[in-house]
């Protein structure tokens, strides 16, 4: 197993530690315990304390892109376990908007939501959109699919909009390349990912009230991920995401690119995996359902059940081993 | 099933309680009242968690045998019946043979046959056929096998008549089956009254239905879209003359709250609950006010919202189709809802008026989203439970004339938001 990098500090006497976490919980709303690592793997078990609640890790975190869990209620979400799901800046940016969204007491006031909010920054769109889009160094150019209209998501816009909706975790811009991507355009992506962080990090209004991640990129290139993790580490930012992954590469490259970054990240921060969970499932919808929403909420409770029990399952055999 | 009748208003409406329901006899269902609407066991878009989050649901839940005849061959192989293959625990299942949103094509009915529209087309029900899927789903209640094809608008005094005795044809052929049937022991069956628009075949089917041993009757071919009110009530006073005042009478396909009160006062006891279904469908939400106990700040508030909201009224046609919206509901489509923070309706206690506002419900439908249909559903059912819980109220208290003037002249508050 590698060595972290060293940063010419010994991080690892107690005293160093207690005041680092000092630090930590003064200036930020993101507490990381530790609460069992796994003496083989590098995995481990945490309490992820943040404003609205404590999340245990693993966590999967269900997706409500539009301020809305596909069919159930809040309340529904809640008795799943659910602490913490996400929420999307591009599609909540164009409806309702942040301006409407501010009045309604930030996203969780929307929708009525207790527990954590993650937002992405609008930026996988622009893997996933890419006809439409243009990026510069200014940021991505979209035309809106609702009214034809032109729109620049910039890191400032975007973490502008992420303040609007008051998440406790809010995911920098960063300029995505799909991992089967190759050539100069990969570390061009990259570097510019550590500029746009540190526009995100200027820009962030809330730096009491929400924690922004950074996203390393660097696609499947083991020098360029170094690169990335080198860099972004050194920012002061409460949590980093592995980003750029789960678009289509080879499942071999796949880990081996997590691995490389965990090996890098800082043992006191949280690391979220982005785009990984998809969990195949055979569930059986009754043909008597096939013509009725609820067979899809019901397979919704299942799956969101089903992953929330994964996690948990995961945690505890963290703690068992 | 006995029907218990504390008042009786001369040749009109009725209130009391229908005991002795389902197999146990255990459950009761106050009238005049609905049915929960379902086609297939599942209040559309409501899982059970949501829908129990609803209190004083009705204690019968209806299910469309239109929708469950495509799978009679998974049934008989579940052999246990529809109620558990729902997994549907405490309720009274009464198995109607249309499903009253969803219109049938018409002009495939026979002597022998009446059809229905399933996912991969129509299926053909002789009354053998018809019988075999009651004992394969075992319904607490059914209605008998009907010919109702008579609500188009020219339909001749001759095709009426034919639905008529078809419809009473089928009714004895049922009974005979019934009777020799096991797993249909303990069940109730409603006869269907028929006869189109035309008075005479009304009596008559009337009178012949109430000479067969039924639990009660079912009053079809009078739907919302079939003919004017004015008709309408005119049939059902004469049809209901002609039945047993100890038995229940449902009346098929009408909803509106206007229509309820009127066929309320021309003697029908149950309803079926589609209507706040439709609402739903077309991103509406009932708002209409029922509440008729005195409260003078309420009555200056509503002075004010009668101002506000003239001009913009919207009548019901007579011929009101499925589809459009009557005066009863607010459009949460429209862009005047973007930011008005209040919920759908203040002081109602559902959990969508409890939890959401307006704003969000907008947002919800203009991205299409699945829950839109989830908190509309559980407030248009719950506003809808609580209208008839307001029409008992009236007829106990003797104020019906101050609900109906309530509920007729309401236009739906079109306010826009206070800042």
């Amino acid at each position: 197993m590698a060595a972290p990098i060293e940063r010419g500090v010994d991080t690892n006497t107690p005293e160093i530690n207690m005041s680092l976490k000092k630090t930590l919980s003064a200036v930020s709303p993101l507490t990381l315990r530790i609460v069992a690592e796994c003496p083989v793997t590098k995995a481990r078990a945490c309490d992820l304390v943040l404003p609205h609640c404590t999340v245990n890790t693993p966590v999967f975190m269900p997706v409500g892109t539009q301020g809305t869990l596909k069919g159930i209620t809040v309340d529904q979400l809640e008795s799943l376990g659910c602490q913490i799901c996400l929420g999307n800046t591009y599609h909540l940016g164009m409806r309702p908007g942040p301006e409407l969204i501010e009045k309604a007491n930030g996203l969780h006031g929307f929708m009525k939501w207790k527990n954590n909010l993650l937002t992405d920054s609008g930026g996988f769109q622009m893997v996933s959109l890419v006809e439409l889009s243009e990026v510069t160094e200014e940021g991505v150019k979209f035309k809106s699919p609702y009214d034809g209209k032109e729109i620049l998501l910039s890191p400032e816009k975007s973490i502008s909009i992420q303040n609007s909706l008051g998440s406790d975790i809010m995911m920098q811009l960063d300029d995505v390349v799909s991992s089967t991507v190759t050539g100069p355009r990969v570390e061009e992506a990259m570097h510019r990912s550590i500029r746009w962080l540190d526009r995100c990090i200027a820009a962030n209004k809330n730096p009491d009230k929400q924690n922004l991640f950074a996203i390393i990129q660097g696609g499947l290139n083991a020098e360029l991920r170094k690169i990335c993790l080198e860099e972004m580490t050194q920012r002061d930012v409460p949590g980093f995401a592995i980003g750029g992954l789960s678009g289509g590469e080879e499942k071999d490259d796949f880990w081996r690119m997590v691995t490389l970054s965990t090996d890098h990240l800082p043992r006191e921060k949280p690391r979220y995996l982005m785009g990984v969970g998809s969990v195949c499932l055979r569930a059986y919808l009754h043909a008597l359902f096939k013509t009725d929403t609820a067979a899809m909420h019901h397979v919704t409770v299942h799956n969101i059940a089903y992953q929330v029990s994964a996690g948990r399952a995961t945690a505890e055999n963290r703690y068992r081993s | 099933m006995k029907l218990e009748l504390s008042r009786v208003v001369q040749g009109g409406c009725r209130l009391g309680v229908l005991k002795g329901l389902g197999r146990s006899g255990q459950h009761s269902l106050e009238v005049p009242g609905c049915l929960l609407y379902t086609r297939c066991g599942t209040v559309p878009h409501l899982t059970q968690d949501t829908l129990h989050t609803l209190t004083n649901l009705p204690s019968v839940t209806q299910l469309t045998l239109s929708t469950i005849a495509e799978h009679q061959e998974v049934l008989e192989d579940f052999k246990d019946g529809f109620r558990k293959f729902a997994g549907l625990h405490d309720t009274v299942l009464y198995c109607s043979l249309h499903d009253p949103v969803t219109p049938c094509p018409a002009g495939h009915i026979t002597n022998k046959t009446v059809s229905v529209w399933g996912s991969g087309g129509r299926i053909e029900l002789t009354v053998a056929k018809f019988m075999a899927l009651q004992r394969t789903v075992r319904p607490d209640w059914y209605q008998s096998m009907a010919d109702g094809e008579t609500w188009q608008s020219n339909t001749s005094r001759k095709r009426v008549r034919k639905s008529v005795d078809r419809t009473l044809a089928h009714l004895d052929e049922c009974l005979l089956v019934h009777h020799k049937t096991q797993e249909l022991q303990g069940v109730a069956v409603f006869g269907v009254v028929e006869g189109g628009d035309i008075l005479e075949e009304r009596v008559r089917s009337a009178k012949e239905t109430a000479k067969r041993p039924v639990a009660g009757f079912c009053l079809d071919g009078l739907q919302t879209g079939s003919m004017d009110q004015a008709l309408r009530i005119q049939l059902i006073a004469a049809v209901t003359k002609e039945l047993p005042e100890g038995k229940p009478r449902l009346l098929q396909g009408v909803g509106r709250p206007d229509e309820v009160l009127a066929c309320v006062e021309a003697g029908v006891d149950l309803f079926e609950s589609f209507f706040p279904f439709q609402v739903t469908e077309r991103g509406c939400a009932l708002c209409f006010n029922f509440d008729i106990t005195p409260d003078p700040e309420r009555a200056v508030l509503e002075a004010d919202e009668e101002r506000d909201t003239a001009g913009e009224t919207h009548e019901n046609g007579e011929l009101n189709l499925d589809d459009q919206m009557t005066s009863f509901e607010i459009n949460l489509k429209d862009k005047r809802y973007q930011d008005d923070f209040r919920p759908l309706v203040e002081g109602c206690g559902c959990y969508c008026c409890r939890n959401h506002q307006r704003a969000y419900l907008h947002h919800l439908l203009v991205t299409n989203e699945l829950l839109a249909g989830v908190l509309l559903m559980l407030h248009n059912t719950a506003h809808y439970l609580a209208f008839f819980g307001a029409l008992r109220e009236a007829l106990a208290q003797d104020t019906l004339d101050l609900l109906k003037k309530k509920v007729l002249k309401e236009k739906c508050g079109q306010t826009k938001s206070k800042e």
